[in-house]
């Protein structure tokens, strides 16, 4: 069984998905930064590669794209990073990128090594589900990686059902209709994510964009199976020079 | 998957291995509702008919196909320029805003947002929503706001909110980034208008379709002239390649014109100071399609140079990297310096100032030999004003 799958088998609410860029703060903070997650309750990683045009996202990730580039992560040194992760890190991880860095990895060679060195599952916005079906999937299929797609309060019915039928592990619900680490209220959010509730999706759903501090992560925890935090962590790291107290403190703000 | 020609992508937007919709599920309704009104909108009976108005009464077209007689005398052919320079705001940008801001307010639109690059697309774009009375955010980047001042005054004067882009090499990649995350941001009311054949299916047919205005022209105009519509070459510069896309439209399945690109090659193709995509590139994905890409071997965008901000761009439209790679185009390239040698040579041999992407068209006429029966159309996309600062440099 997927780890994903296992971990949502043992655990359906409050589920904490924390994202931070690979190689950020430091090249070789990966680790530590992903050590310091589980220890203080974050239930999956999601590491981010980081990429020259990142057009899902904010200010904030994309700044820690551009100082994790400038450090000189790339793909291949994230892999190295990994290698012996999973001695050590239990919770599932995944990895978040764009496509192009992607491709030009080749996106067998790059499946089969993240599968090697214990990645569980995949996100990638700009993988349309055409290509997924058409090239993509089976690949990704072939080499036992969950695939999460987003949803977005734009997303009609139909299509959502259909993002889920494609997704395993989870369903990634953006919250508003926004790129990473906006400040668009989330009042309007509990009448979408009951909507979601209500479909009986085949996956767990886990609420991320907005999510912030305890009060946002309750507000999401209450109609969804829980949330993903990224631009709040990322801000938190910024100048830390101590990644375990930095991410101790911050996710006690969150879980308390 | 469907039957495609030069010319019509597949249902999914591709032209052979180039195109598609790489896009975030945040993007995904827009570009949906596109994709699936774009044709019937533009082939509306009423549609056509105030596009066809607004091009002629507004635009001023058509734009005049003039045998550039001193210039086919020095290079020993025969030379027409296509005069997308004459078009109001001063090139061929207003064709594609022009079709855009009509499909918009089908589309119930009332916020539009665009990138550019030299400020041309900028001024077109801010140009029809004076014209409609709607709101116009233009991203530009910061590098290009200083280096085309007059455009920016001009976008301002428009009624126009002009937003630098600061990140990357804060230029027209950059710019096209910041653009599409408002879009992101704004779902509901805003559409935004693509400035060349870029972008997610179905821009780069959209605003091929809008700007093929230019070889529709082309075709009849030489035909009065000469008695023949086919010339036996037609040139244009590329940046993301929208006026060489609507001056090859309706040759492109015509194969016995030859289609002749120019690329910016900026200091020399391999100087690392360059904006040449074919010779540089390989497939890859940017600003939502596969296409041609200068990239570094981990997949990051590399940031190109080119003396002209139309063309300094790290990409090609995927039609243009379909031409490229089945080898139905020739992909030429000049550098900054010899893009503005051909500027001083133009304007003293036939009176026109060309904009600084233009003269890159023109600059390779010195490498590439035509014969003395040849028929050789340029498309002057646009003019030479908002260059003045750099071509008062160089005087
Ligand atoms: C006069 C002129 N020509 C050419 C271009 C390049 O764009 P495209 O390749 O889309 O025609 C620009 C872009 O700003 C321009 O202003």
């Amino acid at each position: 069984m997927s780890r994903i799958k296992d971990l949502f088998e043992r655990k359906s609410n409050r589920v904490l998905n924390v994202y931070c860029t690979a190689g950020y703060p430091q090249l070789n903070s990966t680790l530590d930064v992903m050590k310091a997650l589980q220890d203080n309750g974050a239930d999956l990683i999601e590491l981010g590669m980081p990429y020259s045009d990142p057009l899902a996202d904010g200010p904030v990730i994309q700044h820690s794209s551009t100082i994790a580039l400038a450090n000189g992560m790339t793909i291949e040194t994230l892999f190295a990073q990994l290698k012996d992760a999973r001695k050590e890190i239990n919770v599932p991880i995944i990895l978040m990128g764009y496509m192009n860095p992607v491709l030009q990895y080749g996106f067998e060679r790059f499946c089969k090594e993240a599968a090697a060195v214990g990645v569980d599952g995949l996100i990638l916005p700009d993988l349309p589900e055409y290509e997924f079906e058409t090239e993509y999937g089976a690949i990704i299929k072939a080499n036992g990686l969950d695939f999460i797609f987003l949803v977005t309060p734009e997303t009609s019915e139909e299509r959502i059902k259909k993002l889920d039928s494609l997704s395993t592990g989870f369903l990634y619900a953006v919250s508003s209709s926004s790129t990473t680490g906006s400040d668009k209220n989330m009042t309007d959010v509990n009448a979408y994510l009951q909507k979601l509730k209500a479909m009986q999706l085949n996956n767990p759903v886990l609420v991320g964009f907005g999510i912030k501090d305890k009060q946002t992560f309750d507000t999401a925890c209450a109609h969804a199976n829980g949330a993903i935090i990224g631009t709040a962590y990322i801000k938190a790291l910024e100048g830390t020079n101590n990644v375990a107290a930095t991410t101790k403190a911050f996710l006690e703000g969150v879980l308390k | 998957m469907m039957e495609t020609t030069y010319q019509k992508p597949s249902a999914q937007g591709y032209y052979g291995k180039f195109g598609g919709a790489y896009i975030p599920e945040m993007l995904h309704r827009n570009v949906e509702e596109l994709q699936s009104r774009y044709l019937d909108i533009m082939s509306d009976a009423a549609f056509q008919k105030e596009f066809r108005a607004l091009l002629k009464d507004y635009v001023g077209r058509p734009t005049p196909l003039f045998y550039a007689k001193r210039l086919s005398k020095q290079f020993n052919t025969n030379i027409w320029l296509k005069r997308e320079d004459l078009c109001h705001t001063g090139a061929h940008k207003i064709n594609n805003t022009v079709g855009q801001i009509l499909l918009a307010e089908r589309l119930g639109k009332k916020r539009i947002i665009a990138e550019t690059g030299a400020g041309q697309h900028g001024v077109a774009t801010a140009t029809v929503c004076a014209l409609k009375g709607v709101e116009c955010i233009v991203y530009m980047g910061e590098k290009d706001i200083e280096r085309q001042a007059p455009n920016v005054a001009r976008m301002k004067m428009l009624g126009a909110k002009v937003v630098p882009a600061t990140s990357g090499s804060k230029t027209l990649k950059d710019a096209t980034n910041e653009a599409i995350r408002d879009w992101i941001n704004n779902p509901n009311d805003t559409h935004y208008i693509i400035g060349s054949v870029v972008g997610p299916h179905p821009y780069p047919d959209m605003v091929a379709k809008f700007q093929s205005v230019i070889s529709e022209e082309m075709r009849w105009q030489l035909k009065e002239h000469t008695g023949t519509d086919l010339p036996t070459h037609v040139m244009a510069c590329v940046g993301g390649g929208s006026n060489a896309a609507g001056a090859f439209y309706h040759f492109l399945d015509e194969l016995s014109v030859q289609l002749i690109a120019v690329e910016a090659a900026g200091h020399g193709v391999n100087s690392g100071m360059s904006a040449a995509t074919t010779q540089l590139g390989k497939p890859g994905i940017l600003h939502g399609s596969k296409s041609l890409l200068m990239q570094t071997a981990d997949g990051q965008v590399v940031e190109p140079h080119s003396i002209s901000a139309g063309l300094d761009y790290p990409g090609i439209g995927p039609m243009h990297a379909n031409l490229f790679d089945s080898g139905r185009g020739i992909f030429l390239s000049a550098t900054d310096e010899e893009a503005l040698a051909a500027a001083f040579e133009v304007s003293k041999l036939e009176g026109i100032i060309p904009a600084l992407e233009t003269a890159h068209a023109f600059a390779v006429l010195h490498n590439h030999p035509f014969k003395t029966d040849d028929q050789v159309i340029i498309c002057l996309s646009g003019r030479g004003d908002k260059d003045l600062a750099t071509y008062m440099n160089h005087l």
